[in-house]
């Protein structure tokens, strides 16, 4: 074959050196440039033919190494300016109390580092992926954020995923830290889920086969993270439930909305509390916790375009409530250990808005606020007091986006989490991404 | 209540038998889905994800493509990360096994075209490269006829029984293809080796075919946004080596290639770039018609 296309081309590059110069290049000279016989035309045309036989074979497969079957490594490089007007170490939420170690608040005085992050991920096999990310905090300690199995082969709409992994309730549980639109979580992320909910367990997800997007999911898992507790129990621990609902309105517009469970049963669940007289103390809690959360995402693009202008406009309501035992002062250091029911109703939301005004530019408002609703102390109610004040928060952010893997964000917040408190908190922030293009979900 | 549920029954068998008739294609952008329809007639559904106003680079996983990829028999794509930044998510999340990567309801056009500008150095310094090469292999209508030919099989495999059709429509297509082809070829004669700018490096394969010669791009690396410095830069290039046109696609924005065009006193051009990108292109043949209709009223 090769040997009769050569044939070919030396007979006609011998009968007419034009023509087969023509023919060589690889962009088709139109036929009335040339000037050849009718019977090298002939030819020509064979020729030509045979050119674009071989051109339209496909390329032959990539060599394989012993590293072509690495994951996919991305990393996430983030560190933080902080300018407090309060002292950060004594940074609470008045009235919703918090494990001692729960991620809350600002975090540090200074320039420190953010939490950055490594994620591994790839196909296992033509069945299922994984994923593993690990977060490395500004104190030297590193942690498993998630790390997880999922299902690729399921039909009918399923998908179950297996370890651990940020639940699918809410909007932004499921999110990343940097992917977030300010520099921390809202109030009621802290308070409710103690910043994000991860926990170890086993998720299933179905999609409905319709034009709007309808997706239902539950999860079983350990119950470790707040607002459960880690225990010694064969069973499982927290449970969820959630439903989304989402679609285009045109081709400018597009929403998502949807409404979560979370349930758990946590034991002796020690929370840092603050007692009438303004001392610290220790807490205990017992029995059930219920959240109900309600979100919503509208994202605004002219023609669906983002890249000169874009909108997005995020809300979400939570709404909590415990019942069971509280023990107050449970690790006696007050010598007043006392254990009583205990009832709560508590809630609290937040809406943000966030403008692209111009290419690398955004602007964000949030503003935010927790409701102490209704809490029975029963006979601890000598000791401990529902505040009768409700923290908010409002803040404004700008940030630069260099390209899509860079950005460097300005945010000012006045935080009214503390009662009789305002804290001003300035922040500089930077935000990479290097290694394997990463994917965001909406 | 009776008649209710019949009613019910009949509805929903109506509505599976019509989700039968034809195959359901989850198509990436415009030109793949007016291929698919060339393609498979009345016996596909194509859905397409994204429209000529948009990057198909920058576009979100959002919940309207997860429901369609659901229902889909077949995902046509570009490939060659084109897509990278959503659809990994949308395939993951599907729930729909049939049209994960490897398997056959996946298809990949840049997989069966010669690719161009493959980088010989991989360094986020140089922008957002593609490691596979230049992924807008549709600008090129030789390499629209090098996927139809792959995508006709690949439709054959998906729908046996309709494979013949699809293999006869292919046949049919290829011929007024080639034609249109050498039409445009002939039209487009003058361009050849005329010096253009082009706003982002999305026409190279538009280039090897008619010729054309792209000196400059008013992107500073692929990805970023031109920059005041980076114009005036092109605009002193000019004087030294005149460019025909400046050149840009539906979604670029307009403003910095009316800055140069207005400066360098040459036509800025949009180009449809994708079926649906201007009024003219309202199908495959319509797209190249506009497209050499566009560049040669540049050169008058």
């Amino acid at each position: 074959m090769l040997r009769r296309i050569l044939f070919v081309a030396v007979t006609a590059a011998v009968m007419a050196p034009g023509t087969a110069l023509a023919a060589a290049s690889d962009n088709p000279t139109p036929a009335a440039e040339t000037h050849a016989e009718p019977g090298n035309e002939q030819r020509l045309q064979s020729l030509e033919e045979r050119v674009k036989q071989l051109e339209s074979t496909p390329p032959p497969a990539p060599a394989t190494a012993a590293n072509s079957f690495n994951p996919g490594i991305s990393l996430i490089l983030s560190g933080l300016y902080a300018n407090l007007s309060q002292d950060p170490a004594n940074y609470r939420i008045s009235g919703f109390p918090l494990p001692s170690g729960a991620e809350l608040g600002p975090g540090q005085r200074g320039v420190s580092l953010a939490e950055s992050e490594i994620a591994l991920y790839a196909s296992i096999d033509p069945y299922f992926y994984g994923m593993l990310t690990y977060a490395i905090a500004p104190d030297n300690t590193a942690s498993v954020e998630e790390a997880f199995v999922q299902t690729t082969a399921l039909s009918h709409g399923l998908t179950i995923k297996a370890g651990r992994f940020y639940s699918g309730i809410g909007y932004l549980n499921s999110q990343h830290a940097h992917t977030w639109d300010f520099v921390d979580a809202p109030l009621a992320y802290q308070a409710f889920l103690g910043t994000q909910f991860g926990d170890d367990g086993i998720q299933v997800k179905w999609l409905a086969p319709t034009d709007i997007f309808l997706e239902l999911g539950s999860e079983l898992g350990r119950g470790r993270p707040y607002p459960g507790s880690d225990r010694d129990k064969n069973g499982f621990g927290a449970g969820t439930v959630f439903a989304h609902v989402g679609g285009d309105i045109g081709a400018s517009h597009s929403w998502r909305a949807g409404l979560s469970w979370l349930g758990t049963s946590p034991q002796d669940q020690e929370l840092s509390d603050m007692n009438i007289a303004g001392t610290a103390v220790t807490n205990s809690f017992s029995g059930d916790t219920r959240l109900w959360i309600a979100d919503f995402v509208w994202k605004y693009a002219p023609s669906g375009n983002p890249s000169q202008t874009n909108f997005k406009l995020q809300a979400e309501y939570m709404r909590r409530q415990e019942h069971g035992d509280l023990t107050y002062d449970s690790d006696g250091a007050l010598g007043a250990t006392n254990t009583a029911s205990y009832d709560a109703r508590q809630s609290g939301w937040y809406i943000q808005g966030v403008y692209q005004f111009m290419p690398y530019w955004r602007v964000g408002l949030r503003t935010e606020r927790l409701d102490q609703g209704t809490v029975d102390f029963s006979s601890n109610g000598s000791n401990l007091a529902r505040p009768d004040f409700n923290p908010s928060k409002n803040t404004v952010m700008l940030d630069y986006n260099l390209s899509e893997f860079s950005r460097i964000r300005v945010q000012y917040a006045l935080d009214q989490s503390r009662e009789d408190v305002t804290d001003r908190q300035w922040f500089v922030q930077y935000q990479m991404s290097l290694g394997a293009h990463g994917a965001h979900q909406f | 209540m009776k008649n209710v549920l019949g009613f019910l029954l009949t509805a929903a068998t109506l509505s599976f038998a019509q989700q039968a008739a034809a195959i359901n294609v989850f198509t990436c952008e415009p030109e793949w889905g007016a291929l698919v329809q060339e393609l498979g007639g009345d016996r596909v559904s194509a859905y397409v994800a994204t429209n000529p106003f948009q990057d198909p680079h920058r576009v979100q996983a959002k919940p309207s493509l997860l429901a369609q990829a659901r229902r889909s028999n077949l995902v046509v794509c570009t490939g060659a990360e084109l897509e990278i930044g959503w659809l990994p998510i949308v395939l993951r999340q599907s729930g729909n096994d049939a049209i994960q990567p490897g398997k056959p309801g996946y298809f990949e056009a840049a997989n069966y075209v010669p690719k161009l500008e493959i980088p010989t150095r991989l360094d986020r310094a140089a922008g957002d490269v593609h490691p596979g090469g230049n992924p807008h292999i549709q600008t090129d209508p030789r390499n629209i006829g090098r996927v139809a030919t792959a995508l006709s099989q690949r439709l054959g495999e998906i729908d046996p029984v309709n494979a013949p059709f699809y293999q006869a429509r292919q046949r049919d297509f290829a011929k007024r293809w080639s034609a249109a082809i050498e039409r445009w070829q002939k039209e487009a004669a003058p361009l050849r080796g005329a010096n253009i700018v082009s706003h982002h490096k999305s026409w190279a394969y538009l280039n090897a075919w008619l010729g054309m010669r792209e000196i400059a791009e008013l992107e500073p690396k692929p990805g970023v946004e031109p920059t005041a410095t980076h114009l005036e830069k092109i605009l002193t290039q000019l004087k030294r080596e005149p460019a025909r046109m400046v050149i840009r696609t539906p979604y670029d924005d307009a403003r910095a290639s009316e800055w140069l065009a207005n400066r360098a006193k040459i036509p800025a051009v949009m180009v449809p770039f994708t079926v649906g990108g201007s009024d003219k292109a309202k199908d495959l043949f319509g797209l190249f018609d506009d497209t050499v209709e566009r560049l040669l009223g540049a050169l008058k």
